[in-house]
């Protein structure tokens, strides 16, 4: 009996369980008050909510560090995996899952330093699942070390006189990478986050945003510049930029500090687990109905 | 040249073989592998033992390419030395000659050389490549097919059932292909050698057994193990000598509607396969040494998390890159212990090609039963020898892969203390309105973080347990035991030691010396009765591919030290990159046996 993958769609159970944001909130988070991640907890519920997906069909997962905490603040399946390492897993399980909801959270050093190995091919594979990277350039969790995202001159533990690298350019990086659903927000602005994270949320293949979002422990005001209530600028992407230019979108990525924000690049491609269904639809068809005795007997027998 | 003896002059005798050893010696284009494959393909059929080694060198085409087969009764290892060798250049032959046999025959292409070798051999000069060209009409390849018509002439093979191999091999490729090879096949087979060979040789007849014989190598079976075992979901990255177990999976899961993954590297495929568990799936991740230690912290995660996984361990020459393409058996404690933290966790070794199949369903089946990470450890000699054995009964092993997304009880617990883990997959609903979390971090029973020291303890304990109540369900060691219950010496061995560890059991039982043999499959946890087995002995002696480090035991006699710690264990261990020969085991362990 080969897998059955399965069919069912969870959103015609009349008995599934529609979410709400009462019904998705679990730990109470263990952020600093003031912490940019709440912001991003509570527009993924109403994200959620308002996207009206079947309850146990939604997947939480994480990597390590402050943001990373996230799944416990959620009452949905999921886990809190190892550093830098959250996206291959989540690969993985969208690979052999591919009817569940798969939302990945995780920092600046998770996504963009440990992990930036798997960031770059789980994008260009385009695995179904939508991944949110909480930039605050900064390593909270182990109490102010020089991120990945840190600016030059940027004063930490690990940087005490001010970091001397050329950081990455989260943006460039991930247009460059071939996601094909590409963002930016804030937590500043909840509403563009919500925008945003409904695109994201809705996009078929690999969705990637980046949220900033302010560590007010170590690294506060650092944000300022992109927050029009503390005298900086939300620059929203202009209406007529094409999406589905590259090019463009990588212009939009190069412009200076502190750029644009609203959806980079999206364009419509195969998603892997299509594919690989695909594959699988096209082996059966051509070997015909067959259990998996006969096929392991078959392989053995070809072999005496 | 004195000790030589020319073959057309000795005395015109008939020989039946028990057995027979024949090392092919060319560069590796010119089809030693194909030729090899071939007699192994046809001792099976035949349903002789047979047993093959091959060596390729790691450069990419060219080189000097050896292929190895030995068949006939009671065969369980490749032999010390040949019984005929071919040899293809002057540098094969001289490379390869102290492999051959006292009184052996030593073939080889005139064409090419004339061979200068001291002992006593019997030469047989015959032109492979200008008889292949002759045949051949022409210029081509097909000098691997003369010499297999050539030996099978030699040694009476079955000729019937040789041809048909071939047809069964080449005859989809066209009849031009077809007849390319048949025609230098057949030159050999019509060769007259009768002036150049007074002895005519017969391998003794095997009776026929009610289950046919299948030959393939360690790679194959372990992933049709799997197969069998109802895995459907993996991912690796390439690794030798373990990528021809990825390359199978890829090509034949979505016939069983699965998927294997190639990753960015090792780590990602460790995780990407803790994911595919997690989603309700067995999965596993197949590598070598270098590669295993990359996926030490994620296999950590799966301990502690109690995720079910197998991760298989293709063992070759370490450390570092090491010698990708020999044998060593260096990575069992690294299998055993190489993680950060406590992570008890099974390890089986397979010990011989046909066990690769049996290991890998049960490692499926400990995984998914006690809900962990299972290691599975093969090695270079056993994933790419070829090896006859009868074809398994499918239908007993064979788990049907099902997913369960019933819906979990209200007093569901993800890391309840009172029971082994059994992880709601997502998809499954919760009937507590309560999602679980699966998580690295130490936990409580409803998996939300907890760093208590009374909570640490006690789900250490949980972790600990479940392992060691496997030994409750695992064979005794008393009845792995080959030989008498007690006596001057037990040889102990793990993996593809079996072979040579078992005929030196039976070579020393032979001349009536006390010896028993064990080789331990399940590394750990360890059988109940260990100690109590190697008591009954007045010396163990473990017989080991690695080194015997800065205490003088290798790793599996310091395991056994460790855990039994019995006296009476001694180390015997050698790191040449090459399987053990039964004089050298015979040999090491004299002064134990009287």
């Amino acid at each position: 009996m080969a897998v059955k993958f399965i069919n069912r769609n969870p959103l015609d159970d009349p008995q599934r369980e529609t979410v709400s944001r009462s019904i998705l909130k679990s730990k109470k988070p263990t952020w600093c008050a003031g912490c940019g991640d709440h912001g991003v907890l509570g527009v993924y519920f109403k994200t959620l909510q308002d996207l009206d997906l079947p309850h146990e069909n939604i997947v939480t997962m994480a990597g390590i560090g402050c943001s990373s905490r996230f799944p416990y603040f959620c009452n949905t399946h999921g886990g809190h995996f190892i550093h830098g390492r959250a996206a291959p897993f989540s690969a993985g399980l969208s690979l052999a899952r591919p009817d569940l909801h798969i939302f990945l959270f995780g920092g600046d050093g998770d996504g963009f330093s440990i992990g930036g190995n798997h960031l770059d091919h789980t994008a260009r594979k385009n695995f179904n699942l939508t991944y949110v990277i909480m930039d605050n350039f900064v390593y909270g969790m182990t109490k102010n070390q020089t991120s990945p995202t840190s600016p030059i001159g940027q004063k930490s533990k690990t940087d005490p006189t001010g970091s001397l690298d050329q950081p990455i350019a989260p943006m460039k990086r991930l247009v460059a990478s071939g996601a094909t659903f590409v963002a930016r927000t804030s937590t500043s602005n909840p509403k563009h986050m919500g925008e945003i994270f409904k695109r994201a949320a809705e996009h078929k293949g690999f969705s990637v945003v980046e949220c900033m979002s302010e560590c007010v422990h170590f690294n506060r005001g650092s944000f300022n510049d992109l927050n029009p209530r503390k005298g900086g600028q939300f620059n929203l992407v202009h209406e007529d930029h094409d999406v589905t230019n590259q090019e463009s979108a990588y212009a939009l990525a190069c412009d200076e500090w502190p750029g644009y924000f609203g959806v980079y690049y999206e364009i419509d491609c195969a998603t892997k687990e299509d594919k690989e269904l695909a594959m699988i639809a096209n082996t059966q068809d051509m070997i015909g109905d067959k259990t998996d005795a006969d096929l392991i007997n078959a392989t053995f027998d070809a072999l005496i | 040249m004195s000790n030589t003896i020319d073959a057309s002059t000795a005395d015109v005798q008939g020989c039946a073989l028990n057995d027979l050893a024949i090392r092919l010696a060319g560069y590796s284009q010119d089809g030693i592998q194909s030729l090899g494959g071939l007699l192994a393909r046809l001792a099976g059929r035949s349903n002789h033992d047979v047993i093959t080694f091959m060596t390729i060198p790691s450069t990419i085409a060219g080189g000097n390419s050896v292929y190895q087969v030995r068949m006939g009764e009671g065969v369980l290892t490749v032999g010390d030395k040949v019984d005929i060798l071919v040899a293809f250049y002057a540098d094969s032959c001289e490379e390869h000659i102290s492999s051959l046999k006292e009184g052996g025959i030593l073939l080889y292409d005139s064409d090419e050389f004339t061979p200068e070798v001291n002992g006593s051999y019997k030469l047989i000069g015959i032109p492979f490549s200008s008889e292949t060209e002759k045949a051949l009409g022409g210029k081509g390849r097909g000098k691997n097919l003369f010499v297999l018509g050539l030996l099978a002439n030699l040694y009476k093979l079955d000729t019937v059932k040789l041809t048909k191999l071939i047809h069964d091999r080449f005859a989809k490729k066209g009849e031009a292909v077809l007849n390319s090879v048949l025609a230098p096949y057949e030159a050999g087979l019509k060769y007259d050698m009768s002036s150049l060979c007074k002895e005519s040789f017969t391998l003794k007849e095997s009776e026929a057994e009610e289950v046919p014989q299948v030959t393939m190598d360690g790679n194959q079976a372990m992933a049709y193990g799997l197969l069998t075992a109802g895995v459907r979901y993996g991912a690796s990255y390439p690794i030798t000598p373990a990528t021809t177990i990825m390359e199978i999976l890829r090509g034949e899961l979505p016939k069983y509607g699965g998927v294997f993954l190639q990753t960015e590297d090792e780590l990602a495929a460790v995780c990407a396969a803790i994911g595919m568990s997690y989603g309700g799936h067995l999965a596993v991740t197949t590598t070598s040494g270098p590669g295993f230690s990359l996926k030490a912290e994620a296999l950590s995660y799966a301990s502690m998390a109690e995720i079910p996984l197998l991760a298989v361990n293709v063992q070759r020459g370490g450390p570092s890159t090491g010698i990708p393409t020999q044998v060593e058996q260096s990575d069992l404690m690294q299998a055993i212990w190489g993680s950060h933290g406590d992570c008890p966790r099974p390890v089986l070794a397979a010990q011989s090609v046909e066990d690769c199949y049996y290991v890998a369903i049960e490692a499926a089946n400990i995984a998914r039963k006690y809900s962990t990470p299972v290691i599975v450890l093969s090695d270079q000699i056993m994933a790419t020898r070829v090896q006859g054995f009868a074809k398994p009964n499918i239908e007993a092993g064979l788990v049907p892969p099902v997913i369960d997304l019933e819906p979990r009880p209200e007093n569901f617990k993800p890391y309840d203390l009172n029971e082994i883990t059994r992880h709601a997959p997502p998809g499954t609903k919760m009937l507590s309105g309560k999602y679980p979390t699966i998580t690295g971090l130490e936990h409580d029973e409803d998996g939300k973080p907890n760093p208590g020291p009374q909570n640490h303890m006690e789900q250490s304990a949980k972790r600990r347990n479940k392992i060691k109540k496997l030994t409750d369900e695992l064979p005794t060691a008393a009845s792995s035991v080959f030989g008498a219950a007690d006596g001057d010496l037990l040889l102990v061995g793990w993996g593809s030691t079996y072979g040579p560890l078992r005929e030196a059991t039976i070579d020393l039982q032979k001349q009536g010396k006390s010896v028993s043999h064990l080789q331990i499959r399940h590394i750990n946890p360890l059988p109940k009765d260990i100690a109590d087995v190697f008591n009954s002995y007045k010396n163990v002696v473990v017989v080991e591919m690695n080194d015997e480090g800065i205490y003088g035991y290798g790793q599996l006699a310091m395991h056994i030290r460790a855990v039994t710690a019995c006296g009476n264990i001694k180390s015997f261990c050698k790191t040449d990159g090459l399987s053990f020969n039964i004089s050298e085991i015979i040999d090491a362990v004299q002064s134990y046996i009287g």
